[in-house]
């Protein structure tokens, strides 16, 4: 475990895919290492819609939504971070992992987005950001309220 | 030929010995399907008088060497590049200039909103046109091919079941007075098992409904469209999703099998539909093993057909294919370094026989690729075959000690896994049963693990790593102007109006209707609802309401 992240539990992470695209190797690559790892992953298959998303990560208490976007998918990640607020989910981290062009990368740290993860990120660097997000979320006063 | 008759090669041990002192803890090496490689291979390895077994001559049985007799001499390969992108008038735009920079076939991609059966009405317009071009009427349709003389050119449609594009062009091409005999062209996305396993692009219908559609298509192209190439059996996917290429040829093959076998029980006259059979698939960077994958299949799909279907015609026996570089293989990191693995994998699919080409353009890895990078690609397949002379002689690496020996391994190889899924009842049984994705699914998480490892070098991204990269030559793609999807979006609620909702209603409910009569083709329901002015969403909603939808399943 990272010994940087400041787990008072498991972490616990929401792995998905929102809009159009149905391509899912990365994200269950991604999904398989974490739970490898120790940590606890909640799966969907692709083309949930945002509402749901945010529904899953309050039911499910989840630390870290990871969406994959291979597609275009990205560019709806924005209004993602707008369900989670609306839901009162601003504790949640989210990061994204696929293709995302360089123009676009920053949209998405504007709107909130933890870390965006590009083709060939080393596995131990996402499983250890994964951990020390969840630490960050799981300390978050304002969840604790 | 026995392994002691290798020693009996003057010389053999004297350098046996010799590389063995050098490299004393030489490790072995297995490429990426699990068949460990030598070193060196000798005539022992090889045993010419297979020959005319093995390998005959292009143009003959089991076609190892290739399916015509003047292979790359006679006539090259297609160069069909994807492209799609934005609304109708930009594909049309960028069409005209592709077939002006050299590029010979139409391929058309819709818009991902389109593989979700959905119209432009329907999502959230920050994605439309963003992968694809919207094509939701036959309208749209007109708009993409205008100017294309689609009785002359081949068109290959990104199209899965139930085939509302190939209705569209049906339709376009009524009006312009074209008979649906000169269309000619390729279902590239009519493999709906490929779909269900390894690309939930493009699915849309469950499993069952998914087979019948299948076959009314194959039926009603047999009869009204004599040359379209109605079925493409589609081992992309399954590589891209992880299946090494073994995996992902023996799960084509199998599927084609399946597709054969159905088509017979639908009582369709199966050596004139293995004419119109075509395959579609991955080339990776891994050089040699690509080279043995096709050689290897082109000789197993003879036999089947020969052996299992018991059809002679060198016709039906032909495995023509159409390859795609793997995007799997190029790396975000030192991204023009794409070209050099884009140029190796598309010489593999040269060497190894191919009808048709699509080379990835170097950025695909960071965007929906861009014009420049596209005309690159299209490049690298002219270098190839005009300057370095690749198509001079067909099938260069045939004879070669170490090629027909890893097409004979990979072969064994295939044929065992073909063998397993007749065993589990099919193709068909072993998606049902999630056998398949299994199997793909751990070939990908394999691979990874020999990334994490260092057993696979990959350039830029766990070895050879630099401080700084080169800034790209070329911008990031604009996405369509918000304008211009308004418009389109506007313009779709202009044509529900104008069109004759009545004749709309009544062809959707005839097809609702087909759709629940197995003795009639839902595809005629298809092109009938075109013709009328239903938009593809409406169309697919139909079908799957009748037929079912349901996830595709998922096997951890």
């Amino acid at each position: 475990m990272n010994s940087e992240a400041n787990l008072t539990r498991p972490a616990k992470v929401l792995v998905t895919k929102i809009g159009l695209d149905g391509h899912d190797r990365g994200s269950r690559i991604v999904a398989a290492a974490l739970r490898d790892a120790g940590l606890e992953v909640v799966y969907t298959a692709p083309w949930q819609e945002i509402p749901t998303v945010a529904k899953l990560a309050m039911e499910e208490d989840v630390d870290v939504i990871g969406v994959s976007s291979l597609a275009t998918d990205h560019l709806l990640v924005p209004k993602l971070m707008k369900e989670l607020h609306k839901a009162g989910l601003d504790y949640v981290k989210v990061i994204v992992g696929g293709i995302v062009p360089d123009n676009e990368e920053q949209d998405l740290l504007d709107a909130g987005v933890a870390r965006v993860f590009h083709p060939g990120s080393d596995m131990a660097d996402i499983v250890g950001t994964v951990q020390m997000l969840a630490g960050e979320a799981q300390n978050d006063t304002a969840r604790q309220l | 030929m026995s392994q002691n008759e290798q020693f009996a090669l003057p010389g053999f041990e004297d350098w046996e010995a010799a590389y063995n002192k050098q490299l004393p803890d030489g490790k072995t090496v297995r490429n990426r399907s699990g068949i460990e490689v030598k070193p060196m291979y000798t005539p022992a390895d090889w045993d010419v008088e297979e020959y005319g077994d093995k390998l005959g001559f292009p143009g003959t049985a089991p076609f190892t060497r290739g399916i015509y007799p003047t292979m790359h001499r006679g006539r090259t390969w297609s160069q069909r590049q994807l492209i799609g992108l934005g609304i109708p008038s930009d594909y049309n735009k960028r069409l005209h200039r592709m077939l002006k920079a050299g590029t010979s076939a139409i391929s058309m991609i819709p818009c991902n909103s389109i593989y979700r059966g959905l119209d432009a009405d329907q999502i959230d317009p920050v994605l439309l046109g963003t992968c694809g071009t919207i094509i939701n009427t036959v309208e749209d349709m007109e708009t993409c091919l205008d100017g294309i003389p689609i009785d002359e050119i081949s068109t290959a449609l990104n199209d899965p079941l139930p085939f509302t594009m190939l209705a569209q062009v049906l339709a376009v091409a009524e009006r312009r007075q074209i008979p649906w005999t000169k269309i000619t062209g390729t279902a590239n996305q009519s493999d709906y098992i490929s779909h269900f396993v390894a690309n939930h692009m493009f699915y849309r219908l469950a499993l069952p409904g998914s087979r019948r559609v299948l076959m009314d298509h194959i039926e009603f192209a047999r009869e009204k469209v004599p040359n379209w190439n109605p079925m493409s059996v589609v081992g992309q996917h399954m590589q891209q999703a992880g299946a090494t290429p073994a995996e992902a040829m023996a799960f084509t093959l199998s599927t084609a099998i399946q597709n054969a076998e159905d088509c017979l029980s639908r009582g369709m006259e199966l050596e004139d539909v293995l004419t119109r059979f075509t395959f579609f698939f991955d080339i990776s960077v891994s050089f040699f093993e690509e080279v043995a994958k096709f050689r290897a299949g082109r000789r197993i799909w003879a036999r089947i057909v020969r052996d299992r279907f018991g059809i002679s015609s060198a016709k039906a026996q032909r495995f023509k294919f159409h390859g795609q570089t793997s995007g799997v293989d190029l790396t975000r990191q030192q991204p023009l370094n794409n070209i050099a693995r884009v140029t190796a994998q598309a010489i593999a699919g040269i060497f190894g026989g191919l009808q048709s080409l699509h080379t990835d353009s170097f950025d695909e890895v960071l965007s929906t690729p861009t014009e420049d990078a596209a005309r690159i690609a299209i490049a690298t397949q002219n270098i190839l075959r005009e300057e370095a002379h690749l198509t001079d002689v067909i099938d260069p690496l045939g004879g070669s000690y170490y090629i027909e020996r890893l097409t004979d391994q990979m072969e064994e190889e295939i044929v065992a896994l073909i063998d397993k899924i007749d065993d589990l009842g099919g193709m068909y049984k072993a998606v049902e049963s999630g056998w398949v994705q299994g199997k793909i699914g751990a070939s990908a998480m394999a691979f990874q693990d020999r990334i994490t490892h260092g057993d696979e070098t990959i350039v830029g991204v766990n070895a050879y790593q630099v401080e700084s990269e080169v800034e790209l030559p070329v911008q990031p793609l604009d996405r369509p102007a918000p304008e211009d999807i308004e418009a389109f979006i506007e313009n779709l609620a202009d044509y529900k109006r104008r069109r004759d909702q009545s004749a709309v209603d009544r062809a959707l409910d005839d097809l609702a209707e087909i759709a629940n009569d197995n003795n009639r083709n839902t595809f005629e329901g298809v092109v009938n609802a075109a013709r009328a002015g239903a938009t593809q969403s409406e169309t697919i909603a139909v079908m799957r309401a009748e037929l079912g939808f349901g996830q595709p399943l998922v096997v951890a």
